[in-house]
C-alpha cells in the first residue's frame, strides 16, 4: 500500500500543485514584485523601490482603517464566539424543536455578504430615523455597531454548528463521572466541556478572526466607509486606493498595502493558532 | 479496483484543472472573411471595450454591419455597470488588448495617458464640430468625445401649471426660488413638492457632488479665464449653498433623510407626480418617458440657475465625459483598423443612424443626425436662441476622493450634523490637497 502510494503520489499531487502554482504562487510572487513598482497594467511595470511602502505607511486613512479593523475584529470575535457557544449549549440539551432552531440560526449564513449589507442598511437607517439620529452615512458609531451586529447575525449560526459538533463529541463517561463527583453544571462546563471542545474553539476563533480582519463585502454594502473613510476597513481601503484614485502611482501603493495586509493577517492567524492549540487536550 | 479508482480521481482533478484554464467566451462578432461591397480598409482588427451597458446590443449590431461591409472583424465587449475601470485594467494587461477604449475626462486620462494614441492627424478628429470635444494636452489629442449630453432641472410642466406657473416664469435663480418656495408653502393643498429628494446615497449623490458642483466651478473658471486649476478659490460657494438649501428644504422628504435616499427613490417620486423638479440629464429621457410615464408635452428641461452671471442667457449644462481613445500599444494594422472603424461610425449613414436613433446619442460630428431625445432638442433650441451652454468642468475635479469628501460634507450639512464651513473646506482645501496627491 505504502509502496503504491509512493509510486503514484506525483499523479495525485501534480494537478493540484499545478493549479496552486498557477492560481496562487505565481500571482502572489508577481503581487509582491508589483508592490515595488509603478504600473497601470501588470505587464508594464516600472521599478520604484520601497517608496510605495513608505507612502502606504504614512497614509492616515490606512492607519485609521487598521485600528478600526482591529477594534472591529476584537469585539466581533468575542461576541460571535460567546453567542455561538451559548446557542450551541442550549441546542445540545435536547429541547423540543432543536433541529428547527439550528436550521433557523444557520440560515443567515446562506445569504451573501453584499445582500446582507444592504438589508441591514435599510433596517438600521429606519431605526436611526425613528430615533432621530443621523443616518448610517453620517454616523460612525452606528456604522461600527451595525457592522458588528451584522457579522454576529451572519456568523453565529455557522460557528454554532461547529460548537455543537464539538459538544456532542464530549464523552458521556466524563460527564457522568463529573456528576458522580458532585460537580455542578457550571463546573462541568468550565472543567469538562470547555477543555474538551478546545479544538472547536481553535477553529472558530481562527475563522472569525480572519473573517473579521478580511471583511470586505459587508463593509462595502453597509457603510461603504462613510463618513469620510471613518468606517473603512483594511480591505476596503486597499480596494479604494487601487480603484478610486487616479494616477498610476496609486496602483503600486494599493499593492504595497495589500502585501502589508497579508503579512498582518498571517501573523495574527499564526499567533492565535499557537495560543489556542497549546490549550487543546487529547482524549 | 483501487487502481481504477485512483485513475478516475486523477482524471477528475486533471479535468477540473483544464476547466479552470479555458477562457470564458466573449461576445465577439467577428464576421470572418465575408467579402463586402467596399474594399477592406486595413488588415487589422478592432476590439472595442464599451462603457455603456445599455447600448451593448446596438454596438454589437453596428459592429456586425461594419464587418459585413468591410470584412474587418470588430469585437465589442461591454464591461458590467460600474466595473469599467477594473475591466479595462485587466483587459489592457492581456496580449490581445482592446484597441478602442474610453476615458471619462482629464482625470480619468491620468491613468491611461501612456496608452493613448495621438489622434491629432486622424480623420475622426477633423470630423469634430468643435475642438472643445477633444481631450487635448498641448497639441496632442488623447481622446475624442463621441457623445454630448446635457443636464438641468427636468420639470413636470403639468404640475407646474397646477401650481399656477409656466417654465417661462423661471428665468433666474430668484424665479426658481420664488416658485419652489411658493409650492412648498402650498404643499398640502397642491399635494406635491417642488423638488424630488436630493438623495445622497451612492447611486444618486453624483448629481450634487459632481453635477451641481460643476456650476460654481464653471463660473469661477469663466472669471479666471482658465479651463482647469490646481487650487480652486470657491468664489461662488455661497451660490452653491443657496441652490443646495433650496433643493433640500423644498423637497419631498426631510433633509435628515437624504443620506439614505437613492436614485430610484428620486426617479419614482418624479414619475409618481410627487414633485415638479428633478435634477438630472438627457440620459434619463428613456426613464421618464414611455408607456405609463410622461410624454414630451409634460416635460421640459430648464437650466440650473444659481444666481451668477448672465442668467437670461444661461443654457443647459452640456458636455461629454465619454472619450474614445485608441490603444497605442496595439499593432499598426489594428490601430489603422480602429481609426477607420470609429471614423465610419460617425460619418457613414448606418453609423450615424445607429448612434442617433438606436443609442439616442447626440454626437459632436459634422455628419450627425438629429436625435429624438427631447432634452437634447431643448439644448439645441437654447443654443440656437443664443444661450450659452454651461460646459462640463467637473471632469477637472482632482479625484473621486474629492467628490466623495464633498458628498459627505453636503450630506452632513443637510442632516444638520455638519456645518457649511465643512463643505467649503471639502471644496477648497481638499481640492488643493487632492490635486497634489494625484499629480505630485
Amino acid at each position: 500500500m505504502n509502496k503504491t502510494l509512493k509510486k503514484y503520489f506525483p499523479i495525485f499531487v501534480l494537478p493540484t500543485l499545478a493549479a496552486f502554482t498557477i492560481g496562487f504562487l505565481i500571482p502572489f510572487a508577481e503581487g509582491i514584485y508589483l508592490s515595488f513598482c509603478k504600473f497601470t497594467t501588470v505587464n508594464n511595470a516600472k521599478w520604484v523601490g520601497i517608496s510605495n511602502y513608505v507612502t502606504a505607511l504614512k497614509d492616515e486613512a490606512f492607519l485609521h482603517s487598521f485600528w478600526f479593523t482591529v477594534a472591529f475584529t476584537v469585539v466581533s470575535t468575542i461576541t460571535i464566539n460567546l453567542l455561538a457557544f451559548a446557542v450551541a449549549l442550549v441546542l445540545t440539551r435536547g429541547i423540543k424543536g432543536t433541529n428547527i432552531f439550528r436550521t433557523v440560526f444557520f440560515m443567515p449564513n446562506l445569504i451573501g455578504g453584499i445582500v446582507l449589507g444592504y438589508i441591514w442598511q435599510i433596517l438600521i437607517n429606519c431605526v436611526l430615523s425613528i430615533v432621530e439620529e443621523p443616518l448610517l452615512g453620517l454616523n460612525t458609531p452606528a456604522g461600527y455597531w451595525g457592522l458588528i451586529v451584522l457579522m454576529a447575525w451572519q456568523q453565529v449560526g455557522y460557528m454554532m454548528i461547529i460548537y455543537i459538533a464539538g459538544l456532542q463529541n464530549v464523552s458521556p463517561d466524563l460527564l457522568e463521572a463529573a456528576a458522580i463527583d458532585g460537580a455542578n453544571s457550571w463546573q462541568t462546563l468550565i472543567k469538562i466541556k470547555l477543555p474538551m471542545v478546545m479544538s472547536s474553539v481553535t477553529i472558530c476563533l481562527f475563522l472569525t478572526l480572519t473573517n473579521s480582519f478580511k471583511l470586505f463585502d459587508q463593509n462595502l454594502s453597509l457603510t461603504a466607509g462613510e463618513p469620510n473613510h471613518a468606517t473603512e476597513m483594511l480591505a476596503l481601503n486597499i480596494y479604494n486606493t487601487f480603484y478610486a484614485r487616479s494616477g498610476p502611482q496609486w496602483k503600486g501603493i494599493g499593492q504595497a498595502k495589500a502585501v502589508i495586509f497579508f503579512v498582518v493577517v498571517v501573523i495574527i492567524a499564526l499567533v492565535q493558532l499557537r495560543a489556542t492549540r497549546s490549550k487543546e487536550v487529547q482524549q | 479496483m483501487k487502481k481504477a479508482l485512483a485513475l478516475v480521481l486523477a482524471g477528475v482533478m486533471a479535468l477540473s484543472l483544464a476547466a479552470c484554464g479555458s477562457t470564458p467566451s466573449s461576445t465577439a462578432t467577428s464576421g470572418g472573411d465575408s467579402t463586402g461591397t467596399s474594399t477592406p480598409a486595413a488588415a487589422g482588427k478592432v476590439y472595442y471595450l464599451n462603457f455603456k451597458p445599455e447600448q451593448d446590443e446596438d454596438w454589437q449590431n453596428l459592429a456586425k454591419v461594419y464587418t459585413e461591409q468591410t470584412g474587418v472583424p470588430v469585437e465589442v465587449v461591454t464591461a458590467a455597470s460600474g466595473t469599467y475601470e477594473t475591466t479595462l485594467m485587466a483587459e489592457m494587461g492581456k496580449s490581445d488588448a482592446p484597441t478602442l477604449f474610453q476615458v471619462n475626462g482629464p482625470v480619468g486620462l491620468a491613468n491611461w495617458k501612456d496608452y493613448c494614441y495621438d489622434l491629432a492627424g486622424s480623420d475622426i478628429y477633423s470630423q469634430l464640430t468643435s475642438d472643445t470635444y477633444a481631450l487635448k494636452e498641448g497639441d496632442v489629442v488623447y481622446g475624442i468625445g463621441y457623445v454630448i449630453e446635457s443636464y438641468g432641472i427636468i420639470t413636470n410642466k403639468t404640475l407646474l401649471a397646477e401650481a399656477g406657473y409656466t417654465v417661462e416664469d423661471i428665468q433666474s435663480f430668484e424665479d426658481l426660488k420664488a416658485v419652489a418656495e411658493d409650492i412648498t408653502a402650498r404643499k398640502d393643498e397642491l399635494g406635491f413638492a417642488a423638488f424630488t429628494s436630493a438623495g445622497m446615497d451612492g447611486s444618486s449623490d453624483w448629481r450634487f457632488k459632481t453635477h451641481l458642483a460643476n456650476l460654481p466651478i464653471y463660473f469661477e473658471y469663466q472669471d479666471e479665464g482658465i479651463t482647469s486649476t490646481d487650487a480652486i478659490k470657491g468664489t461662488y460657494l455661497d451660490n452653491y449653498k443657496n441652490i443646495w438649501d433650496l433643493y433640500i428644504n423644498n423637497a419631498t422628504c426631510e433633509p435628515t433623510e437624504l443620506a439614505a435616499k437613492t436614485a430610484d427613490d428620486s426617479l419614482n417620486e418624479f414619475l409618481a407626480g410627487e414633485a415638479v423638479f428633478y435634477q438630472n440629464g438627457s440620459w434619463e429621457y428613456g426613464n421618464v418617458t414611455g408607456e405609463g410615464k410622461f410624454t414630451d408635452d409634460d416635460l421640459a428641461m430648464i437650466p440650473i440657475y444659481i444666481g451668477v452671471g448672465d442668467e437670461a442667457n444661461q443654457g443647459l449644462c452640456t458636455g461629454t465625459e465619454n472619450y474614445w481613445c485608441v490603444n497605442n500599444m496595439a499593432s499598426e494594422e489594428d490601430i489603422q483598423a480602429t481609426l477607420d472603424f470609429i471614423n465610419w461610425c460617425v460619418t457613414s449613414e448606418e453609423g450615424t443612424t445607429a448612434m442617433a436613433t438606436e443609442m439616442g446619442f447626440v454626437i459632436p460630428f459634422k455628419a450627425a443626425q438629429e436625435s429624438a431625445n427631447l432634452f437634447v432638442k431643448t439644448d439645441a433650441e437654447m443654443t440656437a436662441a443664443g444661450k450659452t451652454p454651461v460646459s462640463w468642468n467637473f471632469t477637472t475635479m482632482p479625484s473621486e476622493e474629492w467628490k466623495n469628501v464633498l458628498g459627505t460634507a453636503l450630506t452632513a450639512y443637510a442632516a444638520g450634523t455638519g456645518s457649511w464651513d465643512d463643505v467649503v473646506t471639502a471644496f477648497v482645501d481638499n481640492w488643493a490637497a487632492e490635486y497634489q496627491l494625484a499629480n505630485g
